[in-house]
């Protein structure tokens, strides 16, 4: 066990992502993340790495395109306004089936926006983002240790399913720091990939990397098989924490930070006697269903909870389905609900108002 | 046992550090602490404040809306948060800085030092923070000297720093 340390969320990502032999990252700054672009150009080069600022974040995201198509593991971080930049290059990314983890520490918006944290980058990040028919693995973490221990899942998943990674944090979770411990340090052997556009040495075929199908029912084939894929996605790697269900008559559904933020709100509930427990998504595609669906089987109700104006909540409806009520509460544009406005909320519902 | 602190004052003061001081000092006593900053505008130039919680269970929301202690750094800051320290608690201010008078709350501790005098005396006019720090541990029993100093320790990254540093906290903890 190693020595607890703490650390800002945005240098534990940087310092995960290299442990996880992560040697390539390519972005441009923008707060509130600029502190992982800072720690990334102060360790990669000196690990034989490259950190490269990009004059934009289209260019980043189509660097990032390239080394994953030469079989490298590779990281970009931005916020809000430049993970849209990088939209159609997610989408050449998804559409040639490559790897790589895209880190968004969420602003408000839309726009420019400002630069306190949000969540209102749910659509953007779980229902396509980019042009096509793709999906992106999309990990929310709600703890400084949770970034550690997800982003090197996030690499393995990308590699595993060929597919881009998302970990979707906020401007608080980016900012703040925690005791977090990283484990022993592990020589990370990176899989030699038989796609990936590294020189032929004259030995074998040329690889190409394409997006691009004019024959329409070629393209669906492709687009086919990545849905078999996705489909092996939703089967294994949905991950979610259940807090308190147990004896609760209402829930509430919440990610990230604001999960936190709920867990005191509902700490003090419990204390006036109402039963709420807790259920938060940690990846938010593929979206837990089936947790919500049994919980509302033996709840009165769901209370969404988020920084934004309700977007996850179509997801909590759609895997209710009907069976029990579910009401959302948030603040968006910068602005982190208190515990008392949540337990506000919740008496709100329960008192059927 | 939770320890909610709030500390705001000017950027250039020293409160991001403060509260890294107080959450590894949390940490050396094996509580559950977390950091949360301002980050943005006011940093640059204006208000700084930061948000350390120290407690025995697992830290739900980093945000803290009613302290067990406020910093206050200067009267702005004073005069911003010193409504919504809960009863019994702690309120801390510089006396060079903030006329103890504005403090209007009659249910809380008061601990009002000259700390920004006694640090140019030091010679270390940028260490009131610490004199402050100091005095606070003392008069509260926050840790114990030994934990404070251990938690001193573990949050100043260049060594020959520690000396002065701990020097600025001794005389906060004598007054």
């Amino acid at each position: 066990m190693g020595e607890k340390v703490l650390m800002k969320g945005n240098e534990a990502i940087a310092e995960a992502a290299i442990r996880a032999g992560c040697k390539m990252f390519f972005g441009y700054p923008i707060t509130p993340q600029t502190e992982l672009a800072a720690y990334m150009a102060k360790r990669l080069p000196k690990i034989g790495g490259v950190f490269l600022q990009a004059e934009s974040e289209v260019a980043a995201i189509n660097m990032v395109y390239g080394a994953a198509s030469a079989g490298k593991r590779v990281l970009t971080s931005s916020s809000s306004p430049g993970v849209s930049l990088k939209q159609e290059g997610i989408s050449y990314i998804a559409g040639s089936d490559l790897p790589c983890v895209i880190i968004n520490i969420v602003r408000g918006g839309p726009g420019l926006g400002g630069i306190q944290p949000a969540q209102s980058d749910y659509f953007q990040a779980c229902k396509g983002g980019g042009h096509g028919d793709y999906h992106l693995i999309v990990l929310a973490p709600g703890s400084i240790q949770e970034i550690v221990d997800i982003t090197k899942d996030a690499f393995e998943l990308s590699e595993k399913y060929r597919m881009p990674v998302m970990i979707m944090g906020d401007g608080m979770l980016g900012q703040m720091m925690e005791p977090i411990e990283f484990g022993e340090e592990t020589e990370v052997v990176v899989p030699e990939r038989d796609y990936a556009t590294n020189g032929t040495q004259m030995k074998r075929p040329h690889n190409i990397i394409n997006s691009l199908y004019i024959e329409p029912s070629e393209l669906e084939k492709t687009v086919l098989e990545r849905y078999e894929r996705y489909k092996k996605v939703e089967e294994n790697e949905t991950r979610v924490e259940e807090y308190m269900l147990d004896d609760a008559e209402y829930v509430i559904a919440a990610y990230g930070t604001i999960a936190r933020v709920a867990k005191t709100a509902i700490a003090n509930l419990r204390k006036e006697g109402i039963k709420v427990g807790l259920i938060r998504p940690i990846t938010l595609w593929p979206f837990p269903s089936a947790s919500f669906a049994k919980a509302a089987d033996k709840v009165k109700g769901i209370l969404d909870v988020e920084m934004s104006m309700g977007q996850m909540v179509e997801d909590v409806r759609l895997s209710v389905n009907g069976k029990c009520p579910v009401e959302f509460f948030g603040r968006t544009g910068g602005v982190i609900p208190t515990p008392g406005e949540i337990c506000d909320a919740l008496k709100k519902m329960k008192e059927g108002k | 046992m939770t320890n909610e602190f709030v500390i705001a004052g000017f950027g250039g003061q020293g409160v991001l550090f403060m509260g890294k001081a107080l959450a590894y000092m949390g940490m050396a006593d094996e509580k559950n602490v977390s950091w949360l900053p301002s980050y943005g505008p006011e940093m640059r130039g204006g208000t700084a404040n930061c948000h350390v919680i120290v407690s025995d269970d697992p830290v739900a929301s980093p945000l803290i809306i009613n302290p067990t202690t406020l910093f206050a750094m200067n009267l702005p800051s004073l005069l911003k948060f010193q409504d919504s320290v809960v009863e019994g608690g702690y309120i801390v201010i510089d006396e060079t800085l903030i006329d103890p008078a504005e403090i209007t709350r009659k249910d809380v501790n008061v601990v009002a030092i000259p700390a920004a005098k006694i640090a140019e005396e030091m010679n270390a006019k940028k260490l009131a923070n610490m004199i402050l720090l100091g005095a606070y541990i003392k008069k509260s029993g926050f840790v114990s000297y030994e934990t404070m100093k251990k938690g001193i320790g573990k949050s100043i990254k260049k060594p020959e720093m520690f000396e002065i540093n701990m020097k600025a906290m001794d005389k906060g903890f004598e007054l």
